[in-house]
């Protein structure tokens, strides 16, 4: 069952993140990537991690795609051209993709030789207890540092959101 | 064929996990769409993402939940920041082609 | 029995009771609001309009689906199905009653109990946005995209403070399980009334009420189909199916989002009145006072069909009565009653608040949620982080 849940779902994702790569209008690849983070949230929750799944969905999903999805329907984005630059480097790339994939297999498999097997319900700690404890201890600064960005992001938001620019 | 195991080795969600990285730096180098270009970007933060958890379940602990929750701190951020130039370049530009941006070239 | 058989019959259950509800909250809203506005509302299709849904859904169904000539196919098919299954999908874990024993089966009134439920909630809500924005940008229609485009930077903003309005009482809670949140609401305040999380968290509940008015596209903030100005808005180009598709959504947005406040601030299926002073009793009370009525009403006839409606409407609510009195059945029959009542109470105010509130301006409907909104709900949550922290 968990092989069978796991294949379907990182087939999903690949199959998305391939269509988000290939597709020529935002707006599908926009969608397909929104097709990645679901088929991870999935992965996610296989991995004991209930509450990152939750937060997948709500931030990435939730908002940072609908984000997307407005500029793109904002500014009316249309097809993309292609250009002679890119054809040739699709061809230069599809054997470097492969390249890449098979020397990052070689890599896993040499130096985490033997990986523990996933099962469901294997990790329990993820669902949002352990996780706001940790927060709040021991990774406080990080996380005060955290909200500092954001303060930054919201302020560089507005300022590039004005008229005069 | 050989048979399906009962459980998944860890080591296959690593492997995806560079896969859609992979595909994320594919999508980044092709696209000649700044939305698309930047949807790439996403696209390899999530691979870490994946590949974090994994970890985490890996060790154990939850840290690397935490840090996956960091990353889509700055996810987030970083999309308010990056659409708010893509909507001012798109202003001053009117278009989205990544190639025709290139003023200060000549 | 096997549980799967079990879930099975649950699913189809809830499904089944779920669109049901929504179809007649289209009839009961209109019949709310036209008398409301000293109108009859629906009379034609059965006794007082009551099949109208029904009529609506063969006409619905046997119309012609237009599919315009400018759209972008995939998607434009694609939105009214995602607006549907994405409002269906969260009532899935939301319970209806405690754990019950049917046929010597003891049972969850629930389809799957999610230790982090209400996260799912919030999370299949902030994806729901997708159904509207890509309905309205597919049609390729200036209105549409307009109502696509409100749509999506209307659900972002009142996300936040939904989101903020749910943490408080979930700090008092400390659950994310409704099971668990309800769970936590049982007992009585002074061994009277229900130990609520609205007597701790008015505010909240206030806050969240209003962005779930935004959040289903609702009166004062239905701006994304706001008809004076966008024609219908993002379901402008849509016809028959895809048009019943996004009602449906709609509706069953609104059933959810009554359902996840009456768990998380009005105790779920906990009665309001404690057992020993006759709590268990108040819905037969309630159904009996009802079926007392309508036979002295028939007593009096004033219309031609009085004579005949008015006693078997009073039998069938002292029946009713009688039925909720059986102690056999009360363990399932009373809890159901409650929630239903109170999830039934905030549906009410949805369709008041339809018919007595003008529609927000646009900017006032953005400046409302970032300027009054956000703020409150964050010091609301402030506040209720210190208490819990300075408690003993």
């Amino acid at each position: 069952m968990d092989v069978i849940l796991f294949l379907i779902f990182a087939f999903i994702a690949v199959a998305s993140a391939v269509s988000l790569v290939l597709q020529r209008h935002p707006i599908s690849s926009a969608l397909s990537l929104i097709g990645v983070m679901g088929a991870l949230a999935v992965l996610y929750l296989l991995l004991g991690a209930e509450f990152m799944a939750a937060a997948q969905l709500i931030v990435y999903a939730g908002a940072i795609m609908v984000l997307f999805v407005f500029v793109i329907m904002l500014l009316n984005a249309g097809r993309e051209r292609p250009s002679a630059a890119s054809r040739l480097v699709r061809w230069l790339g599809i054997p470097l993709f492969t390249l890449f994939i098979g020397v990052m297999a070689y890599f896993i498999q040499t130096f985490f030789p033997k990986t523990l097997d996933v099962s469901f319900g294997g990790f329990t700690q993820g669902a949002g207890l352990e996780i706001g404890r940790q927060l709040f201890t021991r990774y406080l600064l990080p996380f005060e540092v955290t909200s500092l960005l954001i303060l930054i992001a919201i302020i560089g938001a507005i300022v590039l959101a004005r008229k005069e620019i | 064929m050989p048979p399906l195991p009962q459980t998944v080795p860890l080591s296959w969600y690593l492997l995806l996990s560079a896969i859609l990285f992979g595909l994320g730096v594919a999508g980044f180098l092709f696209r000649k769409n700044i939305i698309t270009v930047f949807m790439s970007i996403e696209l390899m933060l999530n691979a870490v993402n994946l590949s974090f958890i994994a970890f985490s379940y890996q060790f154990r602990q939850v840290d690397g939940h935490i840090f996956a929750f960091f990353v889509m701190v700055v996810a987030a951020a970083e999309a308010a920041v990056g659409l708010g130039i893509i909507l001012t370049v798109f202003k001053n530009r009117a278009t989205l082609q990544i190639d025709e941006i290139s003023t200060l070239k000549n | 029995m096997n549980f799967y058989i079990l879930t099975l019959i649950k699913a189809g259950l809830v499904a089944f009771v779920l669109l049901t509800t929504a179809a007649y909250l289209v009839w009961i809203e209109r019949k709310l609001l036209a008398h409301i506005q000293l109108r009859l509302g629906p009379q034609r299709v059965g006794p007082h309009g009551l099949l109208q849904p029904l009529a609506d859904l063969v006409k619905l169904v046997t119309k012609e689906g237009l599919i315009p000539q400018q759209v972008n196919k995939i998607y434009f098919l694609l939105a009214p199905f995602a607006a549907v299954m994405l409002a269906l999908i969260s009532i899935s874990v939301i319970p209806f009653g405690p754990e019950v024993e049917i046929f010597g089966q003891r049972t969850w009134l629930q389809l799957t109990d999610l230790k982090i439920g209400v996260l799912f909630v919030l999370a299949i809500s902030s994806i729901g946005v997708y159904g509207v924005a890509l309905g309205g940008w597919a049609s390729n229609n200036k209105y549409a995209l307009l109502g696509g485009l409100r749509s999506s930077a209307q659900m972002i903003s009142y996300e936040l403070p939904l989101a903020l309005a749910i943490a408080a009482p979930l700090l008092l809670s400390n659950t994310l399980s409704f099971r668990e949140l309800v769970e936590t609401q049982s007992g009585f305040l002074g061994g009277v009334l229900g130990n609520w999380n609205l007597w701790y968290q008015p505010v909240s509940f206030l806050v969240f009420l209003i962005s779930a008015f935004a959040e289903t596209n609702r009166v004062p903030f239905d701006l994304p189909e706001a008809e004076n100005e966008l024609v219908a808005g993002f379901h402008t180009e849509y016809s028959s199916l895809g048009f019943a598709a996004f009602f449906t959504a709609e509706y069953a947005n609104i059933i959810t989002a009554c359902a996840v406040g009456t768990h998380i601030w009005l105790g779920g299926w906990q009665p309001i009145i404690a057992p020993h002073l006759g709590g268990i009793w108040v819905p037969s009370l309630v159904f009996a006072f009802f079926g007392i009525m309508s036979l002295f009403h028939a007593t009096q006839p004033a219309r031609r069909w009085d004579k005949y409606t008015f006693p078997v409407l009073g039998l069938a609510a002292l029946g009713l009565a009688a039925l909720f009195a059986i102690p056999l059945l009360q363990p399932v029959l009373v809890p159901l009653f409650w929630f239903a009542a109170k999830t039934g109470a905030l549906i009410f105010l949805f369709i008041w608040i339809r018919g007595t509130l003008p529609r927000f301006r646009y900017d006032q409907l953005m400046r409302f949620a970032w300027t009054f909104l956000f703020p409150v709900a964050l010091v609301n949550l402030l506040v209720t982080g210190l208490v819990v922290a300075l408690q003993p």
